[in-house]
């Protein structure tokens, strides 16, 4: 026995500790991942954020209502529109506005393309962070057609600054909505193609499939939610459970994981939801889009916002998850004090939970699959 | 009179030894280094228009070369190439500071090396080859092999963790991919009963391609082609160099000179495996025509000897256009489902082609 024992200090493993980011070409933006590596397993994952630190919340407090809008463009810079329809949502909420027909039913429109647009840049960077190259440049190239759409509505194609509180910047422009069906029709059948080249392609299901299983009570207990956390089976979805806007009117489905290619909540589950929100977000443009009804967008604006004293909190479905604004105003023009609450920061912090034990390519591909946007989490 | 090597000792062969030897060296090594340039051109040139063309793009469109564009044709952008050799080759060059620096010179030259010298068993045609070996494949499938140890050298002189996971896959992976590919090699071997290639494709003039001797010799064919590009670290296989995991693996910290070194010998690499499949499996500089003799008689120089250069190009660029194809498809494996091909699939299955296809020739 005594040739076997091995000189522990020649032999002795320890963890590798590896700096992923904030320079690295999969962690979407300026994150920063401590990984603990033994081997190819991670044993441990810290991530580090705050690079991208602007000081929103600061900010709300020196702004008046209306120069807020423009700042929480740059929170989610991939759904804008979101971010700007969420906080005036609450805004509104504080102000006790009521909003035309029309402003609600461009608010959905436009919404619904922004989620298509988002959801078009996540599965086509998951499908970056998994290898495939090509399933990307043809995801940008349809939302190409999306940001086409915004330009001819406001003029800018990333940062909007559209949805004001009260309304809208401007009318939809001349012929907008055939543009919108024409859009829908050409890319009902880019998704399946979209399918056949990524999600059912079997090299993409052997990496995603049973890979980072995100169970629904951990889901819920970290406060995930949006496509990420409805990838595990939890119906939740704020446009159903908690209709905002005029949700309510229209008739769509809340897709959920199902475990279709191994477990309820793995990350095929997370990624092929995205899709199939894609398809129910084009069922409600169209209905939006055919009960469109007329009217003068800009009625509701207030000329100044100056709310009573009070506080709100609204809530929105933003394209990651639960966008929530917090506002106490003191009865000034400018909030005491705006909280905002990031769907991907929630997101992010299963990370740790759910890719440890795992390989490194996998917990690039669990990181691709929870869709996090750098710009809102560390606002 | 059958390599370039022969023709050179034999026109020089009254003069001293020593330069005899170095006329001959360096001649050939410039020629290498031609072809392998040309090549790498060429094929860059390729992949960015297959890729485009698969992408929904068009590609490089702008830079012309003498004042010729194109236009919006597959020849647009037909001086980018040349534009990114200029600037690859003027490029600051920067070693890490902790760096082992000898090491890091070393390895791109060990790699580039590797390729230049299977280069030089490989005919581009029937008696169109540097040197003519008798043991041609064996000597092509421990040349190939060589560049490993670059590629380790590379990863741990890098003194960076992401190079350093990089070289540790490209260790494990081309090592094992070795072994399939010899396997499937060694099948042709056993039929043609030589390692010649000249004979193996002379076999395959007197009988039938490989590919279509037998159910066996198809699956080889596969086995070979797929290991191939694992062995050139291409997608559905690029882990080592994984962009999205691994930076750029076992490049990262190289840049200009140094690595252009590695995307020649990438390139070449991939010419290599695919000019060997061809002539191994797809009958080499025969052309597809002899097999059916439906000609006419004036047809008959296109399968004549000199049309060799040009029907082994065709076999091997639909087999680097197929494995550019693979790359702008698939996702990427992991690492673990990689070896599991390798150790699980691919050499069970060439032992056991290996086993049935000598049972083949006893017995058909």
């Amino acid at each position: 026995m005594e040739e076997q024992t091995i000189d522990k200090t020649v032999f002795e493993t320890g963890e590798m500790v590896l700096n992923m980011g904030p320079q690295h070409p999969s962690t979407h933006g300026v994150l920063r991942l401590k990984i603990h590596t033994d081997g190819e397993i991670v044993s441990k994952i810290e991530p580090v954020i705050g690079y991208l630190h602007r000081c929103f919340e600061k900010h709300c407090e020196k702004l008046s209502y209306e120069q807020i809008v423009p700042f929480t463009d740059r929170c989610d810079y991939l759904a804008s529109m979101h971010m700007d329809h969420a906080y005036s949502i609450a805004v509104e909420k504080l102000l006790d506005v009521e909003l035309p027909e029309r402003v609600e039913y461009i608010r959905v429109i436009i919404a619904e393309l922004q989620r298509i647009a988002s959801h078009l840049v996540a599965l086509g960077t998951f499908g970056l962070d998994v290898g495939a190259i090509t399933p990307f440049t043809w995801a940008i190239r349809d939302r190409e057609r999306v940001l086409d759409l915004f330009e001819a509505l406001c003029g800018a194609r990333l940062l909007y600054n559209y949805i004001w509180p009260g309304g809208v910047s401007h009318d939809l422009p001349p012929k907008f909505v055939d543009r919108t069906l024409e859009f829908l029709d050409y890319f009902d059948p880019q998704i399946d193609e979209f399918n056949n080249l990524l999600s059912t392609n079997k090299i993409f299901i052997e990496r995603t499939a049973d890979v980072g299983v995100l169970p629904p009570e951990v889901g819920i207990n970290f406060g995930v939610t949006g496509p990420s956390l409805r990838g595990s089976g939890v119906d939740f979805d704020l446009r159903k459970n908690e209709p905002y806007s005029i949700y309510d009117k229209f008739d769509f489905d809340v897709p959920l994981g199902e475990g279709t290619m191994g477990t309820i909540g793995d990350t095929w589950d997370r990624y092929y939801v995205r899709v199939l929100e894609m398809r129910e977000s084009a069922k409600i443009i169209r209905q939006a889009c055919a009960q469109l009804p007329d009217g003068d967008v800009g009625e509701a604006i207030p000329k100044k916002v100056r709310p009573a004293v009070g506080e709100v909190y609204g809530r929105y479905e933003s394209a990651r998850g639960d966008v929530g604004f917090y506002i106490i105003s003191n009865g000034k023009n400018i909030p005491l004090r705006v909280k905002m609450r990031s769907p991907a920061f929630c997101n992010l912090s299963v990370l740790g939970e759910i890719a440890e034990g795992w390989m490194i390519s996998d917990v690039i591909a669990i990181l691709g699959s929870l869709d996090i946007v750098l710009g809102e989490i560390d606002r | 009179m059958n390599s370039l090597v022969d023709i050179l000792l034999n026109s020089f062969s009254e003069m001293n030894s020593v330069l005899v030897l170095s006329v001959v060296l360096i001649t050939s090594g410039v020629v290498i280094f031609t072809i392998m340039a040309v090549n790498a051109l060429v094929a860059v040139y390729f992949e960015r228009k297959v890729s485009a063309f698969m992408q929904d793009r068009l590609g490089p469109m702008e830079v012309g070369l003498f004042g010729f564009k194109g236009g919006k044709k597959f020849w647009g952008g037909i001086g980018q190439t040349f534009a990114d050799a200029i600037k690859l080759l003027t490029k600051e060059d920067i070693l890490p500071k902790d760096a082992d620096r000898f090491l890091m010179i070393l390895a791109p030259f060990i790699i580039f090396t590797g390729a230049l010298l299977t280069f030089v068993a490989v005919p581009l045609a029937q008696n169109i080859v540097i040197s003519d070996f008798n043991i041609g494949i064996f000597y092509i499938v421990a040349m190939s092999s060589v560049g490993v140890i670059g590629v380790i050298l590379a990863g741990w002189s890098s003194n960076n963790k992401w190079s350093l996971y990089g070289a540790m896959r490209a260790a494990a992976q081309i090592i094992s991919y070795e072994i399939p590919i010899g396997l499937s090699l060694l099948l042709v071997v056993l039929v043609a009963g030589s390692l010649h290639l000249g004979d193996i494709v002379q076999w395959q003039a007197d009988n039938r391609w490989f590919i279509f001797h037998s159910p066996f010799t198809f699956l080889a064919f596969f086995i070979y082609y797929i290991s191939t590009i694992a062995e050139t670290n291409r997608t559905p296989f690029d882990i080592p160099e994984a962009e999205s995991e691994l930076v750029a693996g076992w490049m990262t910290e190289y840049s200009g000179f140094r690595w252009s070194l590695f995307f020649l010998s990438e390139y070449a690499n991939m010419l290599i495996v695919s000019i060997v499949a061809a002539i191994v499996f797809l009958g080499g500089w025969l052309s597809p025509l002899q097999m059916f003799n439906i000609l006419p008689e004036s047809w008959m120089f296109l399968d004549g000897p000199v049309m060799g250069f040009f029907w082994i190009m065709i076999k091997a660029v639909i087999l680097i256009f197929i494995m550019m194809w693979f790359r702008w498809t698939f996702p990427r494996l992991r690492v673990d489902q990689l070896m599991y091909l390798c150790w699980k699939v691919f050499i069970p299955f060439a032992l056991g082609n290996l086993f049935f296809v000598s049972l083949w020739e006893l017995l058909v």
